[in-house]
């Protein structure tokens, strides 16, 4: 599907939601499991991406001291827990991966 | 015409502090966006068209990793649902505005535009020129976005390719994921998550992502109920 189809529809479909209940007004509510079930959409959403990325390496999973990329990563994990800051947790986790490709 | 100035005014004076720390995510956008495969034009008109930070840089990364149109666009709704919540929220207090303001209003709904408005709704009640305020606030947010956007973009193509900046993207999500695991059913969430992403990998279609982020969703809301229904007994 062509890029520009795909953000068009994508930014129509995020329109949509963001309109949804500001034009249904008194007409509509979010049910209370849906209500609860949007939380966890973010973490859920994220993390399905990080594990792969972290983890596969030429199509196959590598749980070792090799994989750079799963050690940087542990290293940003580390750093966003205990700082919370989003440029640190970047920064950092580049730093150790750019210094692992050197060992 | 002065109250409504001066509430777009206030509006844009509360969105200040949250603008520093969108300029430099807007600048990391533009740059992974880019090198991720993304054109220069696309990457901006992303910004413009999306205009929803996450989501954007979930479709670098769906991008980059070669997912079909349809997984992007299912994703990118996903990733947008939460903001029926805002809409939800904000709707009391936009009833009375033309379905022109609607609109506008709610393309610039973004989190980062609904925090000061509704914390001001909320304190203050609303009256004939308050939608000004959240107007200001998105505004000025839409305005910062796309000029941090471009300067990614712009510096980006300076970046050479050793520097593996595709890992930025990973880096980016794990530090809007880890400061949210505060509880159980957050942590439960996204581990079974990751785990079924793992498991589910090998899905034609990156199917294997939309299916590992039902699966959080679904464990998490579970874990949720269970949690209120121990705590009620």
């Amino acid at each position: 599907m062509n890029i520009w189809l795909v953000m068009v529809i994508g930014g129509l479909i995020t329109f949509g939601m963001r309109f949804s209940l500001i034009f249904l007004f008194g007409r509509f509510e979010i049910p209370e499991t849906m209500r609860k079930a949007l939380h966890y959409v973010p973490p859920a959403v994220l993390s399905a991406i990080i594990f792969p990325e972290l983890l596969y390496k030429a199509n196959q999973i590598d749980f070792s001291f090799g994989n750079i990329r799963l050690l940087a990563g542990i290293v940003a994990i580390l750093v966003a827990w205990y700082t919370k800051n989003t440029l640190l947790t970047i920064l950092a986790g580049m730093l150790a991966l750019l210094l692992l490709q050197f060992l | 015409m002065s109250e409504a100035r001066k509430a777009f005014w206030e509006g844009v004076r509360a969105e200040f502090p949250l603008l520093i720390g969108v300029f430099p995510f807007g600048m990391i956008y533009g740059a992974l966006a880019l090198n991720a495969g993304l054109s220069t034009l696309t990457s901006q008109m992303m910004s413009a068209i999306v205009f929803a930070g996450s989501s954007q840089f979930v479709t670098a990364q769906l991008v980059h990793d070669a997912a079909p149109g349809m997984v992007i666009i299912v994703t990118i709704a996903v990733v947008n649902l939460r903001h029926m919540l805002y809409s939800a929220s904000l709707a009391p207090y936009l009833k009375n505005l033309s379905l022109k303001w609607k609109a506008l209003l709610s393309y610039l709904l973004t989190d980062e535009a609904y925090a000061p408005s509704v914390l001001k709704y909320e304190a203050e009640g609303v009256n004939a020129s308050s939608h000004w305020f959240l107007f200001g606030a998105g505004l000025s947010l839409w305005s910062t976005w796309q000029v941090s956007t471009a300067i990614g973009i712009f510096l980006g193509t300076s970046i050479p390719e050793s520097w593996s900046l595709d890992f930025a993207l990973p880096l980016t999500f794990i530090a809007m994921v880890v400061p949210a695991l505060k509880n159980r059913p957050m942590v439960a969430a996204a581990l079974s998550a990751g785990a079924m992403a793992l498991l589910a990998y090998s899905l034609p279609f990156k199917l294997g992502l939309i299916l590992a982020a039902l699966t959080g969703i679904a464990i998490g809301t579970v874990l949720e109920s269970r949690q209120a229904a121990k705590g009620a007994q």
